[in-house]
């Protein structure tokens, strides 16, 4: 578990993996569900793929609530501040997940109405690739931010 | 209190009850003005919000002046308002008085998009509009080209048509009943659809290789012949999913929180449906058994079997009635299409329009220059113009496409059912109270993808 961003010494290198791992194990989510992928995370959520199992399924409406927020979908360059604000609004430590290829790059849509990738908006820490992703995809995404926070890849 | 502009010590605007409205609180923002026009509105201010209709029972005398209402606002982020609509509301106590939905926060400029891709290109683009009915989308298209091609198609291929875009009413409905009990609380409901819904969806999966957005559909036929063991898979839907039905009319319907919360809540009377333009299940809930599979068939939907369900009283109940109604009739089509399915191709033979098959490829020359040409250049469409209206699960959803005789739309326009349908959510949410809100939202069904596009 040596890693840079760890703190040297025995006593704050292990409270730094129990930091991470409590951040990690109660990951509360922000709704904000956009387009075509929202329904994509609404069924990720739900019965079948039980995203319960990694302790993800509590969907916050919340932002103050809540630390991940998972753009779901094609960001327009009118939602483009509401989603910076409510960004904003979510207390620290938080992370984003880019859901899709429209959050992600812009998509299929190149033209004047959408934001060509949400990362020219807010930092995001994964991208999970697909139009719109399964949520095998999703969940995917979301164990592989898991996995960062817990070597210490992502820091916050 | 003499400085109305109060300033606390985080330096942040208050607004103390019993002062008067201070400016800033009036003055439009970057993200428009945040309070509704007062009620000295002129007829004009009317018409564009909405509320001038002939018997217009929005504009009784009781409504209360200015300083007894109160603007909340809801939305775009809100788990309840399915995507990113907004609406202000405004509230006497905790009767709702006006509201104005406030649209744009998806537009995707699919419009602009579908001049820039070529004629088969086009789907891929429409199915991302309404995405719980992305196969009807791709329908509509499909067949608005086909028109302006005049070309006819093998049987087999609308039949294949019928069977998929009815398979995807069933899954739609059961997302809008999902929502829909998700909103009012009952969250088993939202489980139990997206169940049910995955065994659709595995199927679409298995047969066009994507759950959502399929472009499968496409002008000249469909991508893929049905997999080799389809019957088997329809058989395994209809076996496990009318039981499902009736487990949720048992769930529902005998739970008092849901008749409560559903029984002559946002109701909307005939003649305001079709004064707003409304179609689809808000339209039949009302009372009218409109419906463009048997005014207007297309793709032979007129030698299938089935009723259109109708309402009464056009509230959000008799909205989840017909739903429920309608999965049963279009799984009633699904099992006729299955059964009557014919042999054949499943596109077009027309070399110029559907490319030629994978084998043809490796041993003529002119297969697989046509193959190229469609992929690359695409095919030219005469010129002309073209609507076609098919019924989506949220309505009428109509394509207008305008060509030049090049292999590029010269315009397209989609008529889609959420836009129509969501200028009625004011009639529906006028002197109801201020919880029905999100009932009545879920019983529109309204897909922000669709609105705004």
């Amino acid at each position: 578990m040596a890693h840079p961003t760890n703190p040297p010494g025995f006593l704050l290198a292990n409270l730094d993996k129990v930091r991470h791992w409590a951040q990690t194990r109660s990951m509360f989510t922000v709704t904000f569900g956009l387009a075509c992928c929202a329904i994509e995370m609404m069924a990720t959520g739900a019965g079948h793929y039980d995203l319960a199992r990694f302790g993800m399924e509590v969907f916050r409406a919340s932002p103050r609530q809540a630390d991940l927020m998972i753009v779901a979908g094609r960001v327009s360059q009118k939602m483009a501040p509401v989603l910076r604000q409510v960004y904003d609004q979510m207390p620290e430590p938080k992370w984003v997940i880019s859901m899709g290829a429209c959050a992600s790059t812009g998509g299929m849509f190149n033209n004047y109405a959408l934001v060509q990738g949400v990362d020219q908006i807010v930092p995001v820490d994964i991208y999970v690739p697909g139009c719109p992703p399964g949520p095998q995809s999703l969940m995917h995404g979301i164990l592989t931010l898991h996995d960062k926070i817990m070597s210490g890849e992502i820091a916050h | 209190m003499t400085d109305q502009r109060h300033r606390d010590k985080r330096n942040v605007d208050v607004w103390l009850t019993g002062t008067e409205d201070p400016d800033w609180l009036v003055e439009s923002t970057d993200e428009g003005a945040q309070k509704m026009a007062s009620q000295e509105t002129t007829a004009r201010l009317l018409e564009q919000e909405g509320l001038a209709v002939a018997d217009d029972r929005l504009l009784d005398e009781d409504i209360a002046p200015d300083d007894e209402l109160m603007i909340i606002n809801m939305g775009p982020q809100h788990p309840s308002t399915h995507g990113v609509l907004r609406i202000n509301i405004e509230l006497e106590g905790e009767i709702i008085r006006r509201s104005k939905p406030i649209i744009g926060y998806l537009h995707t400029g699919m419009e602009k998009t579908g001049e820039e891709l070529t004629w088969l290109q086009g789907p891929t683009n429409v199915t991302r509009m309404d995405y719980l009915a992305p196969l009807h989308n791709e329908l509509v298209f499909s067949l608005a080209v086909e028109q302006l091609l005049g070309i006819d198609l093998p049987p087999r291929a609308v039949a294949i048509r019928v069977l998929m875009t009815e398979l995807n009413r069933v899954s739609s409905h059961l997302v809008a009943l999902a929502t829909n009990g998700m909103d009012i609380g009952a969250i088993s409901m939202m489980l139990y659809g997206f169940r049910d819904r995955e065994r659709i969806l595995a199927f679409f999966e298995k047969t066009t290789g994507l759950r959502m957005n399929h472009n499968y559909i496409r002008p000249g036929g469909v991508a893929a012949d049905l997999p080799p063991d389809w019957q088997e898979d329809i058989e395994f839907i209809l076996e496990k999913v009318p039981p499902r039905i009736l487990e949720y009319e048992d769930l529902l319907k005998a739970n008092p929180i849901w008749m409560g919360r559903t029984k002559d809540v946002g109701v909307i009377t005939l003649e305001e449906c079709l004064a707003y333009s409304v179609t689809g299940p808000t339209l039949r809930a009302a009372g009218s058994d409109w419906d463009l599979r048997k005014a207007f068939p297309y793709s032979g939907i007129e030698n299938y079997h089935f009723e259109v369900p109708v309402g009464e009283h056009g509230d959000v109940y008799d909205r989840y009635r017909v739903r429920i109604e309608e999965i049963w009739q279009s799984l009633s089509i699904v099992k006729q299409a299955a059964e009557s399915m014919p042999e054949g191709d499943y596109k077009t033979d027309d070399r110029k329009i559907a490319p030629p098959p994978r084998a043809r490829i490796d041993e003529s020359m002119e297969a697989l220059i046509h193959h190229f040409k469609i992929y690359t250049e695409g095919f030219q469409v005469p010129e002309g113009e073209a609507y076609v209206a098919i019924e989506s699960p949220r309505g009428e959803l109509g394509a207008y496409l305008v060509s030049d005789g090049g292999s590029r739309p010269l315009r397209m326009h989609m008529r889609t059912p959420s836009f129509a349908n969501l200028q009625a959510l004011p009639v529906m949410m006028a002197d109801s109270m201020i919880a029905d809100t999100v009932a009545t939202i879920a019983s529109l069904d309204p897909v922000l993808g669709d609105v705004d596009r």
